[in-house]
Parts: C-alpha cells; sequence; structure tokens
C-alpha cells in the first residue's frame, strides 16, 4: 500500500515537470471551452448539456496523451529494469500510475467549474445534473485512464501507445454510437450497454444508477487487469 | 549465498544461458566475465527479478526466485548497464524516491541519502536534473540507486563502461570499499580492473559456463601467464 502512494506521488509529479502537463491542460480547455461557448448564447439555457457531451470525445484524444508516457517512456530509456528489479509488486505500480493519471485528468477538470458558475448567474442553474456530469466525468476519466495505461504497456513507442489508446476510447464513444444505425434492433441494447457515450451521457442527466458505475468500474478493472498480465508476459 | 542451479534462457529460438551452475559465496566479489552478448546480462536479469528463466533456478540466502522473489528484491542492490535513470527528476528526489520504496524510515532517510551522496561522490549536483548529468555522474547516481538500503548483495552490471581513467579508479575504489562488507558480483571488459578487485572469476561464453576459479587457479589449469591469454583461450578458441 505504502509503495502505490510512493510510485503515485514520483509519477504525478513527473506530469507537473515535463511540459506535457501544461500543454494537454491548455490544449483542453481552449477546444472544450471553443466549442461550448460558441454556441451557448444562441441556445438560450441554462444548463451545462453541451458541455458534458463534448466531454468523451475530448477525453478519448486528450487521456491516451497523458497515460502514453507511463510504461512506453520507461521501457524505451530502461527505467523499466530499475524499477520492476526494485522491491515493489506489479500491482503497486500499475495502481501507483494509473492513480496519477486519474489525478491529473481531475485537476483538468478543476478550472471548467468556472462554466458551472457563471452559466448559474445567467440563469436558473440545475446543480443535481452537473454534479452528476463532474462525477460521471471522473469515472470516465478514469476507466480511460486504464485503457490507455493499457496501451502505453503494448509498446516502447509513445506514439503508437497514443494512436492505440486513442482508438480503443474512441471506439467506446464514437464508433459504437455510430454502429447503432445500422445493426439489427434485437443488437441495440447489447451495444449500447458497450457504449461508453450512452453510460456518462446517462450519470450526466443527474441519474445515478448502478448499471453505469459498473460498467466504468469494470471497464478500467479489465483494462488494468489486461496492463497486469502484458507485464507479467513481458518478463 | 547465492546458488544457480541449471539456469538456461531461452529468447525464443535463441539460447542466450545454457545450464549454467555456479555459486557465490558471503562476503566474496566475483567477476562474471565475457564476451559480449555471452549472457551476463541475462543472468543479472534473472537474479533480479527481471526476466523469468526458461528452466533452472537461482536461491538467494534459502529464498527461491519461483516463490520469494519480493524478499530476494529486499536483498538485492542492482545496476544495470548504463545505468538508465529517470531523467527528467532531480538526483535528490530520485533518490528519495528509491528510499521510500526500500522502505527506509523517513527519520533516518536523510541521512542515508546524505551518507551515499558522500560515498559517490554526488552531493554537489543533488539539485540538478539527471539528464544534466555527464555521464560518469550518472553512472554515480546508479550506484548509488543499488547501494541505497543496504542491501546485502551488490549486482553491477558493468559499472566502469564508458567511464574516463580517473573514474573507472574511483568507480572501482568505491567497489573495494563496500566489498569489505557485502557480496559483490560484477562485470568488466577491462580484465585487468577484474584482476585487481575480485577473490573469484566466472567466465561466461556464448551462454555456456567456460570457467570458475580463482585467477592463480586458471593460470595453473592452463599454463597461461596473462589474464588476456586466458580469456581468449576460454572463449575465442572453440
Amino acid at each position: 500500500m505504502q509503495n502505490i502512494k510512493h510510485i503515485f506521488r514520483k509519477e504525478f509529479k513527473t506530469y507537473f515537470i515535463s511540459p506535457i502537463a501544461y500543454i494537454v491542460i491548455s490544449v483542453f480547455l481552449i477546444i472544450i471551452g471553443w466549442l461550448f461557448f460558441s454556441t451557448f448564447f444562441l441556445e438560450k439555457q441554462a444548463n451545462l448539456t453541451k458541455f458534458f457531451s463534448l466531454l468523451p470525445v475530448t477525453f478519448a484524444f486528450l487521456i491516451p496523451a497523458v497515460t502514453m508516457r507511463l510504461f512506453s517512456e520507461e521501457i524505451n530509456i530502461g527505467s523499466y529494469e530499475l524499477l520492476i528489479t526494485l522491491p515493489v509488486s506489479f500491482r503497486d505500480i500499475i495502481l501507483g500510475k494509473f492513480l496519477a493519471a486519474v489525478a491529473f485528468v481531475t485537476i483538468m477538470l478543476i478550472p471548467t467549474i468556472v462554466y458551472a458558475i457563471s452559466t448559474s448567474f445567467i440563469g436558473d442553474l440545475d446543480w443535481g445534473p452537473v454534479i452528476g456530469g463532474y462525477l460521471g466525468a471522473v469515472l470516465l476519466g478514469a476507466s480511460f485512464s486504464a485503457v490507455g495505461l493499457l496501451a502505453s504497456s503494448f509498446t516502447r513507442n509513445q506514439v503508437v501507445a497514443f494512436i492505440i489508446g486513442m482508438a480503443i476510447c474512441f471506439s467506446l464513444t464514437l464508433l459504437i454510437d455510430f454502429v447503432l444505425f445500422f445493426i439489427p434492433d434485437v443488437f441495440v441494447g447489447f451495444f449500447q450497454y458497450l457504449s461508453a457515450n450512452h453510460h456518462f451521457q446517462n450519470i450526466a442527466k443527474g441519474v445515478l444508477d448502478l448499471r453505469d458505475i459498473i460498467y466504468f468500474v469494470s471497464l478500467a478493472f479489465i483494462a488494468l487487469y489486461g496492463t497486469y498480465l502484458v507485464i507479467e508476459e513481458k518478463k | 549465498m547465492i546458488k544457480i542451479r541449471n539456469l538456461t534462457k531461452y529468447y525464443g529460438d535463441l539460447c542466450a544461458v545454457n545450464n549454467v551452475s555456479f555459486d557465490i559465496k558471503k562476503g566474496e566479489i566475483l567477476a562474471l566475465l565475457g564476451p559480449n552478448g555471452a549472457g551476463k546480462t541475462t543472468i543479472y536479469r534473472i537474479l533480479t527479478g527481471y526476466l523469468r528463466p526458461t528452466s533452472g533456478n537461482i536461491e538467494v540466502m534459502d529464498y527461491n526466485i519461483n516463490d520469494h522473489m519480493m524478499a530476494i528484491k529486499n536483498k538485492i542492490g542492482y545496476l544495470p548497464e548504463a545505468a538508465p535513470v529517470y531523467k527528467d527528476m532531480l538526483v535528490y528526489d530520485y533518490l528519495d524516491f528509491v528510499a521510500d520504496i526500500r522502505g527506509i524510515e523517513k527519520e533516518n532517510k536523510m541521512e542515508h541519502i546524505k551518507e551515499l551522496g558522500d560515498l559517490c561522490g554526488l552531493n554537489e549536483v543533488m539539485h540538478m536534473t539527471i539528464d544534466e548529468l555527464s555521464k560518469g555522474y550518472r553512472q554515480r547516481v546508479g550506484v548509488a540507486h543499488a547501494l541505497m538500503g543496504d542491501p546485502e548483495v551488490l549486482v553491477l552490471d558493468e559499472p566502469t563502461a564508458g567511464l574516463d581513467p580517473n573514474q573507472i579508479v574511483e568507480t572501482r575504489e568505491i567497489i573495494k570499499r563496500i566489498g569489505r562488507k557485502k557480496t559483490i558480483v560484477y562485470s568488466t571488459h577491462i580484465l585487468s580492473e577484474a584482476e585487481a578487485t575480485c577473490d573469484r572469476i566466472v567466465i561466461i561464453d556464448r551462454g555456456k559456463k567456460v570457467a570458475d576459479d580463482t585467477l592463480e587457479g586458471l593460470q595453473k589449469s592452463l599454463k597461461k601467464e596473462s589474464f588476456e591469454d586466458i580469456f581468449m583461450k576460454l572463449t575465442k578458441g572453440n
């Protein structure tokens, strides 16, 4: 348990030593702020629905950029060998890195609370969906971080890790929703259950359904367990 | 102290280590020598838990690598070849991180890092990032990493490779100084260095053990005077 904390601290610090943290946070705020506010006053509705509907796609390409270095860089420069030969278990390494990524994503979301506050000045904002939305965003960010970590454990090349992670995250958001138009009705329920976007939008409505939470928790668990199997296999 | 038994490692079809067995006694400095690609690094990597052997076994103080790897990792300090360390961390932060993982308590941590800084000559670069250091200093960070937590066994993979003559002498002095209290396995391509520091020599060639003796023993049995001749005869002849 102690070791998870030590790995977490190191990884989290490293994010802010390198420029990547500042670049990702700026890109995130610029893109999401622009897309959200460009139509905000046309819609004349005091809510954050638009903001939350943009999150899954934005996360799908930003989170793999946050997680791509976690294993790839270590394998590439060889520090992976130092880490593995220290008395720390694979479980602690994976969880430490994972939690650092989740903490980073949470910090990335904090400035956007300004959107909620400024919206509440303009009209009568219903805070239920906003709180639900942020909870959902952390769950979504955590499960995508786990997917990104898995992608990072596959390869020593960060660009490849980024592309694999992004491909999986995009499949879980856009692709599945797109497929829904073309498949027979009997399968719609099944494919909808696989869609991260579907579950996230449920939570963002302010409805906390156990099924949606289970979906994100199990997605994160499967990806983290997959990461464990990949690094175990590398021995 | 360490018993290596019938160790074999395949990378796909390539046999990197072929049925190697030898012992390392407590307090001994053992030089594991051999040409490049002989399988030394693979043996180190299995001993330190980075790789799993295809077959065979290693015991470190009655702990088995298959069942008690974590206990073994606690006993071993390892310096991989070329000391690949986290480049964007400060030297102090890095040593602090390793100290945490090694389970050194907060009260003793500062003191221990300071001691290692003195021993490895790192005190003046503690607040630089590892990226800014020269190769010699980076190597010293690697040595400090290996010594952190005072492990009983040290595994050093070519600790003097790529260093200038002064640094080689310094590193050799460090090895000799810490070698009085610890069991050390290390490799080098500078034969005179092995001659000067080690108690026993194991030579590996193409994955197989070809010699395991003291230098005098090898000189006698092979009827050769110089270490170079012995090395060449053992690793080039077949």
